[in-house]
């Protein structure tokens, strides 16, 4: 009787077990790594908008404070976005006929707002609070990036899950005095108080921050 | 009893290797797959066909379709899967345990037991996971490194319940097929068609039967068979600790480990009788399984009646002995509450019953004990069904109060799983060797 298999059976069924192995292991690296790039989390990228704002001009060049745009962030959960009349504060003085500002005029002649992009967009089933965040001392950059430092806004940090855990589970290290919630390109320095006296001034610790509750509800 | 041929007398390995060789290859005469088998896999695909619409349905309109609710937020699918997983262990106590134990009946049986195993661990396994609100995240219990920072509750029986139950599902699928390899190599020898040779020369793996492979082969399979041991016991166990680890009354209580166990032998030993009788007339498996075989069965089917039997007891004793007043009160609620026909059907068809085999004479009648087989593994989905929703229709707080009516969805499930249990096992029947052809001949010399 003849053989069933010819002696390339053994060349296949190496090549195909050493395959299996390098799409297992390959699998693995891939289910780890494409969830975490930037690509995916959309990190880096300038979204289109009905008028090219820049943060670098209005923010590093003209020094105007984020409040004085993102009015209720201090109280309320939404940082809000400003209507036409902010704008028009200034812009109904200065390059009053800009064409890049058409849209702007627009606006407030129809009395329809601009309709912004978002940039940060978490899912519907989480509970973020930006009033709660700035007054224990998580500064904007924290989760914004240098906005400064941004032509266009985009967004600077994955905004996954796990980066509000990582703070959550360790919160000291992110926190800034009061004075400070609101400068872009800080840095820690000698005068500022230790982690833990920042957690204990916050009133920080008393809840688990990692409670499901704390964001989902 | 040692009386009763473990194998009838005349048979040598020549024999019994065509016999077994020729249900699987149909080569030889008679070289069609018999009408009854069409029949029941006909049957089988049909009850599969029911299980499928029913996941279908579930999957687009979701669990809503069940009659599960607060407070009675398991009803069928737990109590299936629990059953299932029961129904599992039979194929290991007798393969693995009664391996380690050295005893001569096991070597007819342990083929088909494993079978039967690796069919309803793989209809036990599809529960857990339809009864997620969510299924498609059911790889959420598994701790793999995810964008959302979270780690398995370790501290969860229900977590210990999913590594208990894959690695128990793995452990019997190499099990069963590592034990297959030399057989899948007799069939790849003795098969004349090419087709029928590839095939069974791929599963075969290369197996060729040289002094070095059979020596790898022994140690894998006597470790193998050391570690499913024990598996068993914990995977039962863990379904226990799934119970009594919650709060619930009547679910609190310690012995429930144990007496799962006992309660997945007694399944266990049922559904192999339950299989095995029919199976025996059907495909003249008389010389190999003997009446001897079919008298330790009852004599097992007996035993873990009995450990069940003590656990009932004890249930009963612990209660009105410790000071729990719930405790007494959900007793009574059981044994003589709405869902009373459910608990003394429990007790008649797992205690009662299974009593009329301490005669020797009464179990080695076969219609008897095929229906005292079949009375065990009813009266071991109704223990559950008195388990899992007695306490959680009756809770602490008599406002949250409710009740549970299972309906079309979760029957045709049921009923669904039994189809592809049969389908997945007539397939086996078919295809492979019914019984471990290779350690009978070994037996076999043994004995001359």
């Amino acid at each position: 009787m003849a053989a069933v298999f010819s002696p390339r059976a053994n060349v296949i069924v190496t090549v195909t077990i050493i395959g299996a192995v390098g799409v297992i292991v390959g699998g693995c690296l891939w289910w780890f790594a494409w969830p975490r790039s930037d690509y995916v989390r959309h990190v880096g990228w300038a979204i289109q908008q009905p008028v090219p704002f820049s943060h670098q001009h209005h923010v590093a060049g003209l020094g105007i404070d984020c409040r004085f745009c993102h009015s209720s962030v201090e109280h309320s959960a939404q940082a809000s976005l400003p209507p036409t009349f902010t704008c028009m504060t200034c812009h109904s003085q200065i390059w009053t006929n800009a064409a890049l500002l058409a849209e702007v005029r627009n606006s407030l002649a129809d009395n329809r707002p601009i309709v912004w992009a978002r940039v940060t967009d978490l899912p519907d089933y989480v509970y973020f609070n930006h009033s709660i965040h700035v007054s224990k001392g998580v500064g904007c950059e924290n989760c914004h990036g240098n906005v400064a430092r941004m032509p266009l806004t985009y967004k600077a940090r994955t905004l996954t899950m796990q980066f509000c855990l990582d703070c959550h589970r360790d919160p000291g290290p992110n926190l800034r005095p009061l004075a400070n919630v609101y400068d872009m390109d800080w840095h820690p320095d000698g005068a500022t108080p230790h982690p833990a006296d920042l957690m204990r001034a916050y009133h920080i610790g008393g809840r688990n921050l990692t409670e499901c509750s704390i964001c989902h509800r | 009893m040692t009386s009763l041929p473990v194998i009838a007398p005349d048979e040598t390995a020549q024999s019994l290797t065509e016999r077994i060789c020729a249900v699987a290859l149909r080569e030889g005469a008679p070289a069609w797959t018999p009408v009854w088998w069409w029949l029941a896999f006909g049957l089988s695909l049909g009850l599969l066909g029911l299980g499928v619409v029913a996941v279908m349905w579930l999957f687009y309109a979701g669990l809503g379709i069940w009659g599960i609710d607060w407070p009675v937020a398991w009803g069928l699918d737990i109590l299936n899967y629990v059953w299932w997983i029961a129904i599992a262990s039979g194929g290991t106590f007798i393969s693995a345990l009664f391996f380690l134990l050295g005893v001569e009946w096991r070597t007819a049986l342990n083929r088909l037991a494993e079978s039967l195993t690796l069919c309803a661990a793989l209809c036990a396994a599809i529960f857990p996971i339809l009864h997620l609100g969510r299924p498609w995240f059911f790889y959420w219990l598994f701790p793999y490194p995810n964008t959302m920072g979270l780690w398995a509750q370790f501290r969860s029986p229900l977590v210990w319940d999913f590594f208990a139950i894959l690695t128990y599902v793995l452990a019997s699928i190499l099990f069963w097929y590592f034990g297959l390899l030399p057989d899948l190599a007799t069939l790849r020898d003795r098969a004349r068609g090419q087709g029928r040779r590839v095939f069974y020369g791929v599963l075969a793996l290369g197996f060729r039967g040289s002094g070095r492979q059979w020596q790898h082969y022994r140690s894998v399979y006597a470790v193998m068979a050391a570690l499913m041991a024990p598996l068993v016991v914990s995977v039962h166990s863990i379904v226990g600790m799934d119970f009594a680890g919650s709060a619930a009354t009547g679910w609190h209580s310690t012995q429930f480990p144990p007496f799962f166990v006992f309660g997945a032998a007694l399944s266990g030993f049922a559904v192999v009788l339950l299989a095995l009788l029919p199976l025996r007339s059907l495909l003249g498996l008389h010389p190999y399984v003997t009446e001897r075989h079919i008298d330790v069965l009852g004599r097992l089917l007996l035993t873990s009646s009995l450990c069940v039997g003590y656990a009932y007891v004890m249930d009963a004793f612990a209660t009105f002995y410790g000071p729990d007043a719930a405790d007494r009160t959900m007793f009574m609620l059981r044994a003589f509450g709405l869902y009373a026909p459910v608990y003394w059907g429990t007790i008649v068809l797992n205690i009662v019953f299974p009593q009329l085999l301490w005669w020797q004479s009464l179990r080695l009648t076969q219609p008897l004990v095929w229906l005292i087989a079949l009375g065990v593994l009813t009266g071991m989905w109704l223990e559950r069904f008195q388990i899992i929703v007695t306490s959680l229709a009756r809770t602490q707080l008599p406002s949250a109060w409710g009740q549970y009516t299972p309906t079309i969805w979760e029957w045709s499930l049921l009923f669904g799983t039994i189809g592809l249990f049969l389908t997945a096992f007539l397939l086996i029947v078919r295809l492979m060797p019914v019984i471990a052809m290779a350690e009978m001949r070994a037996m076999l010399r043994g004995m001359r």
